[in-house]
């Protein structure tokens, strides 16, 4: 009897945690994205308060509306913010796959002794805050900064750039602190390849480069998969780095929901903007749990 | 196997490698390999002729995979030259050498099915489809895997994917086909068929076969000629009625097929026979043809089945007794002791049903051979 309670708690425990701390303030976010604003405390109407009982609460109730949701659809700027954090969030993911790639696969091809030390330098920025890291580039990025400041010692420009406060700095922000999400999925993916494949690949008449498009890519796939949710997902929603690097041209969701909360105090849109933004990443989020769940039951198979 | 075509005349008298003036197709001239200190092979030469069925037999870790894969393209000879129809090959990358590789871990594509995996040579090669297709059922016909065409290898026994690997590296008829262990994981009626298969497919083909194995009767059974390897050189290389009957030193004498070996001195030797003094069974005559000192250490070979139990004969008469007997069905192996304490082995055919031993535990017996069924060997 003792271990089937203690089997029921160790499942209750995370339900517990996701109930408390996903959920409930979900709900909360949920039911603020009804209201409407009001120059109050909290600054939106109705408030629940049970304490006056079924009639007022049921009052309440009926005052929540749909009119935040319809505003959205009415100014052009929430669906811009929406397609750009896409735009931005997909070719970010691609540029992390094209830059995480050769990083995972020569550290899958690395000799076994060095490969913890390889691993380690790649989770080695996650040791100091993200903010900082997101600051320093700004130093490197700016007209003055380190950037510009080699490129004109090297000859190569004579001009300084202009690369802060414009979408390529996101971009680049956005590479740098995702990195780490696509290289290693995709290392642990190259890691399980079998060196012999590529023999019999190169034995049966491929050159090198061939091989790879036809084993390795294939066999990695997983990896690739993996690492592109993995960054895709929180590049969609991302705040710090466009409201610290990108300008006025950049036009995220985050950006937009920021605003909206902190300078118009307008909550009820801010939460509106919140929900929808939930609902545009449950597609690849659930297409992301598919592909692990299929993953595993061909590990396991 | 009913259709096989008897073995063509052609066989019998294939041995370019006693005709000086034959062309060698491969040719190791002094090649060693290193791994760091380590030699995985040592000054080996060695001259394979086309259209033959050339098998690379010893014990684990004596270089077999290491020659293999030179020739192959995936290890160069830190020494030594390899040529391939008169070439040298070391500048040749592994994808455009003429030669198929069956990997001894098989290597196959795990995202592809079987028909993919034996079609991906052909593919490389832009082969039309129909060929492709028609190729890959000939192949499956003869690994005889038609209706796993559409599974992936983990669907796969270890057997099956053992013989997808083996279709996989004949599908491109390379001029050269290096197999690695290719039937060690098939059962022994299986083995056996697939066996002969290969040496039709070789033989139909022209093609040239060098094949890896552990199990010397196989080696027996498909090659024309064999090389015993130890520690990385060649031991002897020889056809395998040569290595059986006229093995070079004891290590190839033990390593191929069951065999008695007795030590002695050399006491005389004169018109063709050698007589040497044994502990284990006193005076014993064999004729062959050597030079040696009296007195020199030496060894005389025997194999089971020309041994036989008689008495009464004036030669090369071992007597002792049964300790033991392997009753095998078509043979029996009587395990003889002699009076120092060594066991030697005789093994006769049993004509009839043998539920009257007429040989018995604990009989003494005596034993004789003819002078010219054993070798001397000074090693
Ligand atoms: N890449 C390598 N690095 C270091 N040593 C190696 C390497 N490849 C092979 N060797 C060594 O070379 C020797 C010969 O290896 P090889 O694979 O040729 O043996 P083999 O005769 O095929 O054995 P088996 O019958 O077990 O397959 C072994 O001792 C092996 O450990
Ligand atoms: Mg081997």
């Amino acid at each position: 009897m003792e271990g089937r309670l203690g089997r029921i708690l160790l499942i209750l425990v995370p339900y517990l945690w996701l109930l408390v701390f996903f959920l409930v303030p979900f709900v909360i976010v949920f039911k603020i994205s009804f209201s409407e604003t009001a120059i109050a405390m909290p600054p939106y109407l109705p408030v629940f308060d049970l304490s006056e009982g079924w009639e007022a609460f049921k009052a309440a109730f009926a005052r929540l509306s749909f009119d935040n949701y319809a505003w959205l659809t009415e100014d052009d700027l929430y669906i811009r913010s929406y397609l750009s954090s896409l735009w931005i969030a997909s070719v970010s993911t691609i540029i992390t796959l094209m830059v995480g790639y050769p990083i995972a696969y020569g550290m899958a091809r690395a000799p076994t002794a060095w490969r913890p030390t390889l691993l380690m330098l790649v989770i080695l920025p996650f040791w100091t805050s993200f903010l900082i890291r997101v600051y320093a580039w700004i130093g490197i990025l700016k007209k003055e900064g380190l950037l510009n400041l080699a490129l004109i010692s090297l000859g190569v420009i004579d001009e300084p750039l202009t690369i802060l406060n414009t979408n390529t700095a996101v971009y680049i922000g956005i590479v740098y602190s995702y990195l780490p999400f696509m290289v290693l999925p995709l290392y642990s993916a190259l890691e399980k390849l079998d060196g012999s494949l590529l023999e019999a690949a190169q034995d049966l008449g491929c050159t090198p480069i061939k091989a790879f498009w036809v084993v390795t890519v294939p066999l990695s796939l997983p990896g690739i998969v993996a690492g592109c949710f993995l960054v895709f997902i929180p590049a969609v929603g991302e705040f710090v780095i466009p409201d610290l690097l990108g300008g006025s041209e950049t036009l995220m969701i985050g950006k937009t929901l920021w605003v909206e909360f902190f300078s118009n105090r307008d909550w009820p849109v801010s939460s509106a903007v919140a929900v929808l933004l939930l609902l545009v990443l449950i597609v690849p989020i659930v297409l992301f749990q598919m592909h692990q769940q299929r993953q595993q039951e061909r590990e396991a198979g | 196997m009913a259709d096989r075509q008897p073995a063509s005349a052609s066989r019998k008298t294939f041995a370019p490698w006693s005709d000086p003036s034959a062309e060698p197709f491969i040719v190791f001239d002094n090649v060693t390999k290193r791994f760091g200190d380590f030699v995985a092979v040592n000054n080996v030469s060695l001259n394979v002729y086309e259209r033959e069925f050339f098998s690379l037999l010893g014990p684990s870790g004596c270089g077999k995979t290491t020659l293999l894969r030179m020739l192959a393209g995936f290890e160069t000879p830190t020494e030594g030259r390899i040529l391939l129809d008169g070439q040298d090959i070391s500048t040749i990358p592994p994808y455009r050498r003429p030669v198929n590789m069956m990997f001894q871990s098989y290597a196959l594509f795990p995202h592809m099915s079987v028909a993919d995996n034996i079609a991906f040579g052909l593919k490389q090669d832009k082969m039309p489809k129909p060929e492709i297709e028609e190729r890959v059922a000939d192949m499956l016909r003869l690994v005889k895997l038609e209706q796993f065409a559409g599974r992936k290898p983990h669907q796969l026994s270890g057997g099956q994917r053992q013989r997808v690997a083996l279709a996989r590296s004949l599908a491109k008829r390379p001029k050269v086909l290096l197999l690695d262990e290719p039937l060690g994981a098939l059962d022994k009626k299986l083995r056996e068929e697939t066996q002969f298969e290969l040496m039709d497919i070789q033989e139909n083909l022209g093609l040239t076969f060098m094949i890896v194995t552990h199990d010397q009767e196989e080696a027996m059974t498909v090659s024309d000629r064999i090389a015993v390897m130890d520690h990385g050189v060649f031991v002897q290389v020889a056809t395998p009625a040569e290595m059986y009957e006229y093995p070079n030193s004891r290590y190839v004498a033990d390593f191929i097929g069951d065999i008695n070996i007795i030590k002695g001195t050399i006491k005389s030797t004169a018109n063709g026979a050698v007589t040497l003094e044994t502990e284990d069974a006193g005076t014993l005559v064999v004729h062959q043809a050597m030079d040696a000192i009296p007195g020199t250490p030496a060894y005389i070979a025997i194999r089971p089945e020309k041994m036989q139990v008689i008495s009464g004969v004036s030669q090369n008469q071992i007597d002792g007794e049964v300790w033991d007997i392997a009753y095998l069905g078509d043979l029996s192996i009587y395990h003889v002791k002699l009076p120092s304490g060594a066991i030697v082995k005789a093994s006769q055919t049993n004509v009839t049903r043998l539920i009257e031993r007429p040989i018995t535990w604990e009989d003494d017996i005596s034993l004789t051979f003819a002078p010219d069924a054993a070798v001397v060997l000074l090693d």
